[in-house]
């Protein structure tokens, strides 16, 4: 339940906040981060009805 | 603006059916911080990515946008918990069953409806704001046509017609696996929001403040040299943020959510939903607009497009999202309002089907969606005052010596006095606002609710009730 609730954080945290924040900054392109920040939607919607539904 | 989430989820599921007509018991109360929770998705809606451009397309300028939202939200927190919450905990009734008793059943009937109807506007809105983001894979957009009444592209009228029947069948089959799944994608929604900001200050290629202003203002003078000068100054914002929710926190619609409440500090439950929808989303969705006018000049605010510029297919998902998941729960209530027209013996979801046809052509006509600013100021001034009415059943009635739940005690199903207090003041506000005046429609919310509170003292007064 742990890991699952540490990739969901991961996915929207890292795949998508920080990413735009490096968009922001000038570090990342923006084709890059659309495609982090799809995979990062996907991942949320994969894994966190598995634990959200347990609690 | 509207709906659900998390551990308060119960809350929610309660609210429309368990203790309807019955103070809700002590050990079904929750803690304050509950509703922190709950209240944090339920700003965080598809008519934010609607409402943020139009602060820009109506010429706000960002000093007055920043600081005018900061006041309003603030505003509005301390309404929920300085006016609903105490009588919420005090009287553990749902609006509807509250209003019964000073009202009547039929007159709650009439209000019901009038309820209904809005609420399908308002999602007829969202259904639009859905069908934008549709629209971009099939390269589809809108355009808003002057007249009120006037229809977008016949391929965007398809778009929204198939949406909003995909959604009305959704809300009449499967309420709660839709309120289960807005619940999984409000905290996603929410950091898309920001995402959304941050990708638009790079569009504009923003590296301070000034470099900001200066965009935005850029943005502004587009805006303006196309549609001419508008004035959406401080206090109109202030206004506006503070009042948007009037039906909620002024209408005392939230008295069925906060009865759950331990006690009044549940009317802090607003605070975080409030900074981030209608904060943080409403100004990162209006630089998503300030980023689309600089790259193209483009000045319509088409939140599918606005979306998937910024961030590409989280974007769409987004909007489709955030549009869908507040529209299901806005037909689902309509539909409960409009369920008490049909014969006791017409099939449960007829409310429903109605009212999902209604949103769906109002859904039809963009001009409407973007004329949501002056909507949920008229949301406010129509179901405002009835709060007006439940604040002196509550505070004053005992006080000034006439009959506290009227209705209840004379075992009357019509109270008169209600029906006035609500109707005149409503009337005259919406004179103000459809009459040569052109009033706008959030500044008649809180004279309506005055008036109402002592139109219904006045009359309960007079027939020496």
């Amino acid at each position: 339940m742990k890991i699952l609730k540490l990739i969901s954080a991961v996915s929207i945290g890292v795949l998508i906040l920080l990413v735009s924040i490096l968009l922001f900054l000038g570090s990342l392109e923006a084709s890059i981060m659309k495609v982090l920040m799809l995979i990062g939607t996907i991942l949320w919607f994969v894994v966190t009805p598995l634990w959200m539904k347990e609690e | 603006m509207a709906e659900n989430k998390s551990a308060a989820v119960n809350i929610n599921q309660n609210a429309g059916g368990e203790f309807e007509r019955t103070p809700v018991p002590n050990s079904k109360l929750k803690g304050w911080k509950s509703f922190l929770g709950m209240y944090a998705g339920e700003h965080a809606a598809g008519t934010e990515f609607m409402i943020g451009p139009l602060f820009l397309a109506a010429g706000a300028s960002l000093k007055d946008l920043t600081f005018g939202l900061l006041i309003g939200n603030i505003l509005a927190i301390l309404t929920w918990r300085y006016l609903v919450a105490p009588i919420a905990v005090s009287s553990k009734l749902t609006l509807y069953y509250q209003l019964e008793k000073i009202a009547g059943k039929y007159l709650v009937k009439v209000y019901n409806v009038v309820n209904g109807l809005l609420f399908c506007f308002l999602a007829g809105a969202m259904i639009t704001v859905s069908a934008s983001a549709v629209g971009i894979p099939f390269d589809i957009s809108f355009s808003v046509p002057e007249n009120i009444l006037g229809l977008s592209s016949p391929a965007f009228s398809l778009i929204v017609i198939i949406v909003g029947v995909v959604m009305t069948i959704v809300a009449a089959a499967g309420y709660n696996t839709v309120s289960k799944f807005a619940n999984i994608a409000a905290p996603w929604m929410i950091v898309v929001f920001a995402a959304c900001g941050l990708s638009a200050l790079s569009q504009m290629e923003v590296d301070s403040l000034d470099s900001l202003l200066i965009e935005w203002d850029k943005g502004v003078s587009v805006v303006q040299s196309i549609n001419g000068k508008v004035d959406f100054g401080f206090w109109k914002i202030v206004i506006f943020s503070w009042l948007c929710n009037a039906a909620m926190h002024f209408g005392m619609a939230d008295l069925s959510i906060m009865r759950f409440a331990k006690d009044s500090r549940a009317g802090w439950g607003p605070s975080i939903g409030m900074f981030l929808g209608h904060y943080m989303a409403w100004i990162c969705a209006s630089f998503m607009l300030a980023a689309q006018i600089k790259l193209t000049g483009d000045i319509s605010a088409n939140p599918g497009a606005l979306a998937w510029s910024a961030v590409g297919w989280t974007g769409i998902i987004c909007v489709i999202v955030a549009g869908w998941t507040t529209a299901n729960p806005t037909i689902y209530r309509a539909g409960l309002a409009f369920q008490s027209l049909f014969p006791s013996n017409a099939k449960s979801y007829s409310g429903v089907i109605l009212a999902g046809l209604v949103a769906t052509a109002a859904g039809i006509f963009p001009a409407l969606s973007a004329k949501l600013l002056d909507f949920v100021g008229l949301y406010g001034t129509i179901l405002g005052p009835m709060g007006g009415v439940i604040f002196v059943n509550h505070y004053l009635a005992k006080k000034m010596n006439f009959t506290q739940d009227y209705a209840d005690k004379k075992e009357s199903g019509f109270n008169l006095a209600v029906l006035l207090a609500w109707v005149l003041p409503v009337a005259l506000g919406l004179y103000f606002i459809f009459g040569d005046q052109k009033l706008f429609a959030a500044y008649a919310v809180i004279p309506c609710w005055i008036a109402s509170s002592l139109l219904y003292v006045i009359i309960m007064k007079l027939q020496k009730s």
